[in-house]
């Protein structure tokens, strides 16, 4: 295989990787429902984009054709985790969740 | 060289998934949950396209497509029903 | 009658079309009859939902817009990633962000940038939608949160739907 495809790979999968273990450490370490939402927004779905298009290197460099399920997939997710976001939070400031001391501003009532 | 990164992933998504399993075990709150349940899923999806890379085939890839949509639609169903009482009015 | 044979939202239409000739492996005969259908059937089936059509979208500047987003949503991993790593604690705030946008899609576009994009995930919008509620994970103050979004996200929008 193609030395540069190869590394590429390599180094995004660990990329890849590393941000979704960071999504997790921040969804078990961080104080209160809305800070521990930013986790799996962000980190999360940036880590299986990057595995995604690792997927898309590697089969299009065994000339397996490029994937088109991989783009799907990556542009589903990114479509889907601000509105799941979105309703979570909702749903979490009508059921009055309690927020850490030092959050400024206080949510609305729903 | 891919062959160890792809064993590092693994591992690097597998314990991520366990951390996400502890917060969906201690809550406190039902949205805790629903949203590792949320994170739950999508690291399945990134599981399912590493066991696809190591078997070297593409047949995966439609299971990841299929979690992906019906995991979605999960999470806003019972984001729906924590803030309404009920799925469909 | 001839309300029913048409396509009301074009680009909705072609949309799907697209997506399920992706999803069944290629084009095929089968798949573009059954991508005509879906293609039909579905704006018709969905069409209450639909907020009414913005007047004006300026197309040529949302791969711009686009490109700017993705490049964001990396930089903002990597600064949630750092914030969550660092053992100092995070200084959450809710903020109140007075919205210039009008048309409903244009909010949800927006409220879904700020969702994917540095230290920030949207929460609620105002019933008159005047008003968004930001969640900032790591905000200083306030003025600084609404700036950056106003002058990086907004102004783009704004230039876009009017």
């Amino acid at each position: 295989m193609n030395p540069y495809a190869e590394f590429a790979i390599c180094l995004l999968l660990i990329i890849g990787g590393a941000f979704t273990l960071i999504g997790a450490i921040g969804l078990a370490r961080l104080p209160d429902f809305f800070t521990r939402l930013h986790g799996p927004t962000k980190a999360t779905t940036v880590g299986v984009g990057a595995i995604v298009i690792s997927s898309v290197i590697y089969f299009s460099t065994l000339g397996q054709g490029i994937g088109i399920e991989e783009f799907l997939i990556t542009a589903f997710l990114f479509m889907t985790a601000p509105v799941s976001a979105n309703f979570l939070a909702k749903a979490a400031m009508h059921l009055k969740v309690n927020t850490t001391e030092n959050t400024r501003g206080h949510p609305w009532d729903q | 060289m891919i062959v160890i990164a792809l064993y590092i992933t693994i591992a690097m998504v597998t314990v991520a998934a366990l951390l996400n399993v502890y917060r969906l075990i201690k809550g406190p709150d039902a949205p805790d949950r629903v949203l590792a349940l949320d994170t739950l899923y999508i690291n399945a999806i990134a599981l399912i396209i590493l066991l696809g890379l190591t078997l070297g085939t593409r047949m995966y890839l439609e299971a990841a497509l299929l979690i992906a949509v019906m995991g979605f639609v999960g999470t806003v169903a019972m984001a729906k029903y924590l803030k309404r009482g009920s799925v469909i009015e | 009658m001839l309300d029913r044979l048409s396509f009301p939202q074009p680009w909705l239409s072609l949309t799907l079309f697209i997506t399920w000739q992706f999803l069944s492996d290629g084009i095929s005969g089968g798949s573009a009859v059954l991508g005509l259908i879906l293609a039909w059937a579905i704006p018709q089936i969905t069409q209450g939902f639909w907020p009414d059509p913005p007047a004006f979208i300026k197309a040529w500047r949302v791969p711009a817009y686009l490109l700017r987003v993705v490049w964001d949503i990396v930089i903002a991993s990597v600064e949630v990633a750092r914030l969550i790593l660092s053992p100092r604690p995070a200084r959450p705030a809710f903020v109140c962000y007075p919205l210039e946008l009008e048309h409903p899609l244009a909010i949800t576009i927006l409220a879904s940038t700020i969702s994917l994009t540095p230290g920030t995930v949207s929460a609620d919008v105002s019933d008159d939608n005047k008003l968004l509620l930001i969640h900032a994970l790591d905000a200083e103050d306030d003025q600084t949160v609404i700036d950056t979004i106003k002058t990086r996200y907004e102004k783009p929008l704004l230039e876009m739907f009017q």
